[in-house]
């Protein structure tokens, strides 16, 4: 066993849940390795394990087989390095947006002064649209907005990690090409390795320095892609011709993992 | 019409009604004392033992308010049990419903035996036994059912359970703490006049209604029933002026 040399690596990762007809394989030898500082999206079909991946990333649950790495040490447990947005954005109903976006500097120890945390959580809210609507109540926000609060907590202590499992999925197009963009410029302005769990394919390849797609259940990594885009895009890159080919390549292997079309690429190795 | 004066005035003209409609009732049917007191006949009796009332109702309240303390210490600690530890829970429920469904009024005589003379040791017993099952089955389902989303918020960042429990739970049981706890002081009530009759020579407004009894004054006891009902209002609306402190965030705003 040698330690990973990545921020992020699964190594064979296998997971199954305990159900009451019996286990439940989700993950099946899944192995994904994320360089420190780089943005990788996972894609695939609904119920195939991408969140079960991020459980397992974070430390909350722990695989039945294989490792998990993270900063060069097995996860054993959850750390406060990382930062972690929910694919169902709960926030605590008794406290205001500002309040709920402060709660990790509660628990994690941090060089950040109160005051400066507020400021930053301010900051954060603006970035994301929610302007003047620190001090309002998580039942006055629509779904949409709660998503993107639930984004300002998850980066408020600055992780090196962040976990998002489909952090814009309940938002309209438009509001979530525009976090596209702010995305791009929090990474810009503070690095951070990312883990993004997405259905929406021109998301990952605008975002990601990587994409893989997992397979149906159980899940194993079934393509991987190097997104060859420059560092910082805008949105007309999604429109150039290399994009327009990642785009169709990505939905090809979705395809694939949803069983309605071979791999005629594995066909031509087997 | 102006909300805050609705509320005041809206159930004032309702007293004001019923109170009427009693006293023209009693009128009316020509019903004699012993068989209806009418409200007329309560304010000499209120005039006359003023200073027996307050002293009275004073040792009701605090009674009441000791065992209802101590049901919500030991109610919300067993419930803490039960909702953290499925065993416990498992465990602990059937003896909890076993120990509630038997009636106080069988209770009240044992313990006044048991602990002959002690009134007030008795009576906040009493008082709690009866008033710490709903708050104990609510804190347990609270904990119990505390949604796992919920949880790994914190849980993710490497939180303690202690810190869950402080930050999460606790302030997530709350409005369901809050709901038992009306229906406790209620309860507590009822426990505490319970043995306040019973016991002899006890203390309280119970013991001012056994002495109207005796003296065969009813209007007296209806006007113990009175003042029973004002400290009940007065104790309930406490309750819920500070459900409003601590669990306002789970009143929606209607529109
Ligand atoms: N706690 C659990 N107990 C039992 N089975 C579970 C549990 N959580 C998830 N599953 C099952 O594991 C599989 C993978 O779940 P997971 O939530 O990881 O899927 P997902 O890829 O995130 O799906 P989606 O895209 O719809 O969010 C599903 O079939 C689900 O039914
Ligand atoms: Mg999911």
């Amino acid at each position: 066993m040698t330690a990973s040399a990545h921020m992020i690596e699964l190594r064979d990762v296998t997971h199954a849940y305990r159900t009451k007809a019996g286990p439940l394989p989700v993950l099946d030898r899944l192995s994904i390795q994320i360089p420190e500082n780089s943005f990788c999206a996972v894609v695939g079909p609904s119920g195939c394990g991408k969140s079960t991946l991020t459980r397992l990333v974070s430390g909350l649950m722990r695989p039945n087989q294989g490792e998990v790495w993270l900063h060069g040490q097995r996860v054993t447990s959850p750390r406060p390095t990382v930062g972690m947005a929910f694919q169902n954005p709960v926030l605590l109903e008794w406290r205001t947006i500002l309040q709920n976006v402060l709660l990790p500097m509660e628990i994690v120890k941090s060089p950040m002064s109160k005051a400066e945390a507020t400021e930053r959580a301010h900051h954060l809210l603006d970035l994301v649209g929610l302007t003047g609507f620190a001090e309002k109540r998580p039942s006055e926000l629509s779904g949409g907005m709660r998503q993107r609060a639930s984004l300002c907590r998850s980066i408020i202590h600055k992780p090196d990690v962040l976990i998002l499992d489909e952090p814009f999925g309940a938002l309209d197009a438009f509001t979530r090409e525009d976090l596209w963009c702010t995305m791009h410029d929090l990474r810009a302005e503070e690095p951070f390795t990312c883990l993004l769990i997405t259905h929406d394919l021109r998301e990952s390849v605008f975002l990601a320095d990587q994409v893989v797609v997992m397979s149906g259940r159980p899940a194993h990594a079934q393509y991987v892609m190097e997104v060859d885009l420059p560092g910082k895009r805008s949105l007309d890159d999604l429109y150039s011709p290399k994009a327009v080919e990642m785009l169709a390549t990505l939905r090809h292997q979705i395809q694939v993992a949803q069983g309605r079309t071979v791999d005629d690429t594995a066909e031509a190795k087997a | 019409m102006n909300d805050t004066l609705r509320k005041i005035l809206a159930p004032l003209l309702f007293i004001i009604g019923i109170l009427a409609f009693w006293e023209w009732i009693v009128w009316y049917k020509q019903l004699p004392d012993f068989r209806m007191a009418s409200p007329s006949d309560l304010i000499p009796r209120y005039i006359r033992f003023w200073d027996l009332f307050l002293i009275k109702s004073w040792e009701t309240l605090w009674r009441t308010v000791a065992g209802l303390g101590l049901a919500v210490i030991f109610g919300t600690l067993i419930g803490m049990v039960m909702g953290f530890s499925r065993f416990a829970r498992e465990g602990l429920y059937p003896i909890l419903v076993g120990f509630n469904a038997i009636p106080k009024a069988t209770v009240v005589p044992i313990v006044a035996l048991m602990f002959v003379g002690q009134h007030d040791f008795n009576t906040v017993l009493i008082a709690f036994m009866i008033s710490f099952f709903p708050i104990a089955v609510s804190v347990s389902i609270g904990l119990s059912t505390l949604e796992p989303e919920y949880r790994d918020i914190l849980r993710s960042l490497g939180a303690s359970n202690f810190t869950i429990f402080w930050k999460i739970a606790l302030p997530k049981t709350l409005p369901e703490f809050f709901g038992a706890l009306k229906v406790a002081v209620t309860l507590a009530f009822i426990g505490t006049n319970l043995m306040e009759i019973v016991s002899p020579h006890g203390r309280g407004l119970g013991d001012l209604f056994d002495s109207g009894r005796i003296s065969a004054d009813y209007p007296l006891m209806f006007a113990v029933l009175f003042a029973l009902a004002a400290l009940g209002i007065v104790l309930f609306y406490v309750v819920v002026f500070l459900e409003r402190i601590f669990a306002g965030w789970a009143e929606r705003n209607p529109g």
